[in-house]
């Protein structure tokens, strides 16, 4: 749906992104995570239009962005960053203005603003002007605007940012009845958000991609090292017992700690290998009581931390 | 017809905006009281019914007034980030300065044509030239057009209202000054100063001749600063 080849984008002297290159399958939600200054926030402005790469071939549904940017502008439906909107209009005649603006002739338009303004719970501030509106429903009005004209593609930058818990679950919610019409792709540094609704997730560092993956195997593929917890009964024979833990292949480091009746090892290993048999015929081997043998999967935080650090 | 029809959505919010604000009512009060005064002073003061006093007034009046109209044009969408939302719809660059442009023209259009009270008065109390007068209104009107030509180019390039409204003043001002130099400047440079000055232009025009050259004089100096506009936008989808 989307295919982005050796984009970059310059500021002056700053490089914001930096020779990326990724495609974006349609009808899935696609988060960017990165810190601060990671590029998101431009990778989208790009692909909306409003900005153009210093370098790269970026393509919308085919359509070569460069070449056809008005046509592409009309496949995408765009939420700015901070959504600046036109705070003297009014809710209806802003979506309707919009709506004109994006090529919705004016027999269906009415029938698509109701659809719009009901998907986005807007009925009950339709009349009110968008500056007097709480920073929830201007979120939605944002929405309600980049869904308006039927889009292929919505590009949602930080949709959830500064919306309180219910506001944002609402928005969620949204997003994920959207997601079967629509491609999504979305910037966020919400790292529950992209575990929630995200089906894949380009990390963002210093408008590099550091990792691109379906969000359910960023852990297998990004995790770096892995951690393995066992809890043996106490036998005063610690020291020996994580000396020879270490000597297993693959394993990085041993940490041992008492507690009370039991010694609790930390084992890190390479993020390829599961060594828990290994270690379970180890304990088998030595006579050792185990009390407790399991992995800890590096969390989506653990891992973004890792990668952006 | 597409494309008609997305400059006049444009337009049709802009002239909303300028009369759903105080300002646009100001602005335009304190340009008819102004060109009020200088009207009827010669009428009541020395009993001579004419508009050379308006005429000679109107454009040093327009390097203020028609800065303060045009300033908000792009200037005021950058400061508040809705930019980005009207270069994101698909439309060109070239319908959003063209129903700019036409918005602030049109509001300067209706308040130069609540001027028409004055040559209507002269009319009722003596016999003016009816083709200077419409002449003058001709040349007027174009004059309105190089200097909302040169706002919305400055409201491009400017991050806020005022730096704008500071720049197109001082490039109208310098169109407006320029012809009125060229006595004071060496022979050769005279032509020159007139040719770029707008007061030679707008003199042909009020004497009723509408010479084909101060035409394309008016239209080639808007187009120019149009055009830049559109470039400057060009250059900023790049910064």
């Amino acid at each position: 749906m989307i295919s982005v080849r050796n984009f970059t984008r310059k500021y002056a002297d700053l490089t914001a992104v930096d020779d990326i290159s990724f495609d974006i399958s349609p009808n899935q939600v696609t988060a960017f995570l990165g810190p601060n200054g990671a590029g998101k926030t431009t990778t989208l402005r790009v692909l909306s239009g409003y900005l153009y790469p210093t370098s790269g071939k970026i393509e919308i549904a085919g359509h070569d962005l460069a070449e056809n940017a008005q046509h592409c502008r009309k496949l995408t439906g765009y939420l700015p960053e901070n959504n600046p909107l036109y705070e003297e209009m009014e809710v209806f005649e802003f979506l309707e203005w919009s709506g004109l603006m994006s090529g919705i002739e004016k027999p269906g338009l009415r029938k698509t603003l109701d659809s719009a303004i009901e998907k986005c719970a807007l009925s009950s501030v339709i009349g009110k002007n968008i500056g007097t509106l709480s920073r929830g429903y201007k979120q939605r009005v944002g929405l309600a605007k980049a869904i308006l004209h039927n889009p292929q593609i919505l590009l949602l930058d930080e949709p959830t940012s500064g919306l309180d818990p219910n506001q944002a679950d609402e928005t969620r919610k949204l997003l994920a009845q959207l997601k079967k019409e629509k491609t999504v792709v979305l910037s966020t540094h919400i790292l529950s958000d992209v575990k929630a609704i995200c089906d894949r997730v380009i990390i963002l560092n210093k408008g590099k991609i550091a990792a691109e993956s379906a969000t359910s195997d960023i852990a297998v593929n990004y995790a770096g090292e892995r951690r393995i917890t066992l809890v043996l009964k106490k036998d005063g024979n610690q020291a020996d017992f994580q000396e020879k833990l270490s000597k297993i292949e693959g394993v990085n480091s041993v940490s041992a700690k008492e507690d009370g009746n039991e010694t609790v090892y930390e084992i890190t290993t390479m993020s390829s290998l599961d060594l828990r048999e290994r270690i379970f015929n180890l304990c088998l081997q030595e006579k050792a009581p185990m009390l407790e043998l399991y992995r800890k999967s590096p969390s989506l935080e653990e891992i973004f931390r890792n990668l952006t650090q | 017809m597409r494309n008609s029809k997305t400059i006049y959505f444009i337009f049709r919010k802009e002239i909303a905006g300028y009369f759903n604000t105080p300002s646009a009512y100001v602005i335009s009060i304190v340009f008819l009281l102004i060109t009020g005064y200088f009207f009827s002073q010669p009428l009541f003061l020395i009993n001579q019914a004419g508009i050379d006093g308006f005429v000679d007034m109107v454009p040093l009046l327009m390097t203020f007034f028609i800065p303060a109209v045009t300033m908000r044009l792009f200037a005021e969408e950058k400061k508040s980030g809705t930019l980005e939302v009207l270069l994101t719809f698909p439309v060109t660059d070239l319908q959003i300065i063209g129903a700019k442009a036409l918005s602030s023209l049109s509001l300067i259009a209706i308040v130069l044509g609540m001027t028409f009270m004055y040559p209507l008065t002269v009319s009722i109390l003596g016999r003016p030239d009816y083709g200077g007068i419409l002449g003058a209104y001709i040349g007027l009107f174009l004059l309105s057009v190089v200097f909302t030509s040169a706002g919305l180019f400055t409201s491009v390039l400017a991050h806020n209202q005022v730096v704008s409204f500071i720049l197109s003043f001082l490039i109208s001002f310098v169109f407006y000054m320029t012809g009125k130099l060229s006595p004071f400047a060496p022979v050769w440079l005279g032509p020159y100063l007139d040719f770029i000055g707008v007061d030679s232009h707008l003199n042909n025009l009020s004497r009723g001749v509408l010479d084909l050259r101060d035409f394309a004089y008016f239209i080639s100096v808007s187009g120019f600063f149009l055009y830049a506009a559109r470039v400057r936008l060009w250059i900023m989808r790049y910064d």
